[in-house]
Parts: C-alpha cells; structure tokens; sequence
C-alpha cells in the first residue's frame, strides 16, 4: 500500500503536512493523522510542495492555526479546505 | 533497553573520549597563525583558529576562557598546545585545562617572536602526538557517552520525522546514565512553556523561563524585524515549508523526546554539574555557534537532524546528520549520516529510526568518520555577547 499523501501531527490540528514530492491541485489526497492513526482525505486547491501545509477546513482572517495540537500563529488571508497554508496567509504572533 | 559499548579512549579524569586530538588552540586571533604554522609542521596535530580573545571583558571574557579551556578539556582531545600573544592570558588556559590531568602547554609569543615560538611549540607538540597516537581505544559503556542535539536548516519533514527520531534516542539513553543537553533559546520561542513543563523540577522549569525571557529581552526585542530578518524562521525553512517560530519551536521541541526530562539550565560552554540527565544550555540557533559551546561544555558526540540539509561540522566533536527529506537524502547524500525518510512514507517507525541512530552513533564512537569529517568540516565559532572594549 502506497503512504500517505499527508500526515497531520495532532487530532486537533488545523493543517496537515505534505509529505510526497508534488501534491498536484485538484487532486484528492490522504492523509494520516500520527497520534490517533485516523485516515482523511482532502482535496487540494494548488499544487503543494513536498513539506508544505494543506489546510485541513477553511481558515478565516484572525483564526489560530494549530499544528502539534498548538498555536503555531494566525491566519492574515483567508484559506479554503485545501489551500496551501504558508507565508501568504499564515504569520507569527511573535514577531 | 540494554545497554551497549564502543570503544572509546578513556582519559586521565575518568571521561571517555571518541577521537584523540592534539590541539593547537590560539588564545587571540593574533596567535592563529603560529598555531597553523605549528599545525603544519608537525603531522596529527589540529590548529583551532577563531577571531576573538582581545579586549574582552566580564561575561563576554569569562564566556572566551570558559570556551577556551572547555574545548581543550573536551575528552575528545587527548593533549593541548596553547599560544597566545602573552604569557599571563595564556597561562590561565593551561591551568584551566591542565584540571583534567591532560598533557597541556602554553607557549607565549612576546619576547622571543613568532619563528622562535612555533619552533619550541613544535618540539612540543610533536612530543604529545607520538604519545597520543600510542594511546588505545578500550571498552566503554553507552551511558558513558555525553550525547548534545541541535537542528538545522529544518523544515516540516524535521519535526515530523528526524527530530523525533533523535527524541526516541534521547529517552532511550536517558536510563542508562548518558549527559545529554539541547539548546538554541530563541527558536523554542512560541513552545516555551511548553519547554519549561519538561523540567524535572519546578528549578529548572523557573531556570528556564528565566533564561528564555532574558535572551527575549536583552537580544531579541531590541533588534527585532518581522521575522527576525528571514532569520527566524530562516530562507531555507520557509522553502522547506516552515512559516513561522512558533511552528519551528515546536518541531525542534522533538528532540528531546517524549518522556525525558531535563534536570538544569547551563550557561554557554558551561560543563553539566549536577549529574546524568538531559540540560538545556542556553545558546544562539545558529548550527556552528551551538555546537562548539556544546563540545566546549564537554559533549564527544552530536546527533543534527537537518531538513533542507545544513552540512555543519565541528573540529573536536563528531556531527551525525540525519534527515527525513527524501529530496534531501538524495540530493545532499553525501552529507547525511542517516536516512530516515522512510518513517514519511510508513516505510520505518520512529523506534526504527531510533534503534538506527544509536548503531550509526556507535559506529562513529568506534572510529568512523561521519560525512562532515570526511567532508573536513570543521566550523569553530566562538559566541560574543557583546562588542569588545
């Protein structure tokens, strides 16, 4: 059986982390969530590199992002269910 | 787990070392020189070159010598030539070392030049490196090793995978008596508290928090940019998928596992007093800075989970790299030590991985190169706290 497209750190994460090399855009992709061993499957909106973040639900400005089950910062443009999550709409609450 | 041995070189003060250096460590910069020269002339001997040791003062002077006498104390290094451009500053790293009951002499360039100081310096050292190289590795316990970790260059694959696989190494050595310790203050930042929760005791949590806020407040919030001048995260974690600190923090919060606890905080280059266990030492996540304050406090061998693939090395104590990239494990191999990028695809578990780290680790006790020696990776990076007077 092949692996699985994403893995999700945390049951209460928001994001998941491309682990193939390109997940192409419209493309359903499984995940597998490490502590609980659950299956999900996602549909990607753009072509997420490997390492990358998919966004697990849709994220409005403002949300906190969870990822290890904690904040990991806030949402500054919003992202639909299986949009990439980086620079462009995730920033620190740090600095 | 049962425990296992290597062969290490045992030195005069009990600790056991994996390599056997005879080091040429200058004082000052303006000592590199004779000690490359004496380097050069004189077969096994390696010169440590660095830029600093004048006209420092308080902590930052105290950090110089702590790091000085630390890395010529380090059991990696079987005996010390040190120059300096004068004897007193000089003496005070021979005396320091010479605690461990190693070979040690200092050799001071003022009044005789610096032809006539690297002609007795090599007489010297050629003395220590016939007697060194006669010395023999014998049997040693694992939890005998002195273990530190830090990460670099990480991406989302290095707290998915190879920081958690340096986790399931650390609580599997923790029982049986190693010293480990971790660092990097400022990149714990957003997993802080989180941090100070693994302290063995309300102490060290409060040592911690301590520690953390100071670096907060002496040298990060004065000089502060969005995000730290794509330095925190850096250029390479964001293309690796890292968007921001709190999201480093917690991935580089892997590696000291899931049930080890750490028992002090330690100052930059200070050796761990308080007996085994996990320390946390308070250092700059710049890969080359932390790993020579980590070998200056004593460490003989250092495990670096990197994502994008940081290739760091150190002079005296050995770097493993491990990765869970595939894109990196096959783009930068001869880099990486370990390729554990099979746990990404369900291929290994972290136990897997683990078991995997400590039979390459033992391989490296015992005497093989790790990639970045091979490699002559050999980055000696001093840290300043402040500028010089």
């Amino acid at each position: 059986m092949a692996g699985p497209d994403f893995l999700v750190h945390d049951a209460a994460d928001t994001v998941g982390v491309v682990v193939v090399e390109t997940a192409e855009a419209g493309k359903p992709l499984t995940g597998l969530v490490m502590e609980t061993g659950e299956s999900l499957t996602v549909t990607s909106l753009d072509p997420i590199p490997l390492g990358h973040k998919i966004a697990l639900g849709d994220l409005s400005v403002g949300d906190t992002v969870l990822k290890y089950g904690h904040d990991i910062g806030k949402i500054v443009a919003a992202v639909k269910k299986g949009g990439h999550v980086h620079t462009q709409n995730l920033k620190t609450k740090r600095w | 787990m049962a425990s296992r041995s290597f062969n290490g070189y045992r030195r005069e003060n009990g600790r056991v070392g994996i390599r056997n250096h005879v080091v040429i460590l200058p004082l000052d910069d303006l000592s590199n020189a004779a000690c490359e020269k004496v380097a050069n002339n004189i077969d096994g001997c390696l010169a440590l070159p660095h830029h600093y040791g004048r006209l420092q003062f308080g902590a930052d002077l105290d950090l110089h010598f702590r790091t000085m006498i630390g890395t010529g104390s380090n059991p990696n290094v079987a005996a010390v030539i040190v120059i300096g451009i004068e004897p007193k500053w000089t003496g005070r790293i021979v005396d320091g070392i010479a605690k461990t009951g190693k070979p040690v002499e200092g050799f001071a360039i003022e009044g005789q030049g610096e032809i006539n100081c690297v002609a007795a310096a090599s007489r010297k050292a050629k003395e220590f490196v016939q007697w060194a190289t006669e010395l023999q590795r014998e049997p040693c316990d694992l939890g005998e090793l002195w273990v530190s970790t830090k990460c670099g260059e990480s991406d989302t694959t290095s707290g998915l995978a190879s920081n958690p696989t340096v986790g399931n190494f650390i609580d599997k050595v923790d029982p049986l008596g190693c010293y480990t310790c971790f660092g990097e203050t400022s990149e714990l930042t957003g997993a802080e508290e989180i941090c100070a929760q693994r302290a063995a005791t309300p102490e060290a949590g409060e040592k911690f928090m301590k520690t953390w806020q100071a670096y907060m407040d002496e040298v990060i919030e004065p000089h502060k940019t969005s995000d730290l001048s794509e330095s925190q995260p850096t250029a390479g974690n964001i293309a690796g998928g890292l968007t921001t600190i709190e999201e480093k923090a917690f991935g580089n919060l892997q590696k000291i596992g899931r049930t080890t606890k750490f028992i002090d905080v330690l100052e930059p280059a200070e050796a761990p007093a308080k007996g085994p266990g996990l320390y946390f030492m308070d250092t700059s996540s710049a890969a080359a800075e932390c790993v020579t304050l980590q070998a200056a406090a004593g460490f003989a061998v250092h495990l670096f989970p990197t994502g994008q693939g940081n290739i760091i090395g150190n002079p005296i104590e050995p770097v493993i790299k491990l990765t869970a990239n595939p894109k990196t494990a096959r783009e930068m191999g001869e880099h990486v030590d370990l390729d554990c990028s099979g746990i990404l695809r369900g291929e290994m578990t972290l136990d897997e991985a683990g078991d995997a780290l400590i039979d390459i680790t033992i391989r490296t006790c015992n005497g093989r190169l790790t990639a970045a020696e091979a490699l002559k990776h050999r980055e000696f990076v001093m840290t300043k706290l402040y500028r010089s007077a």
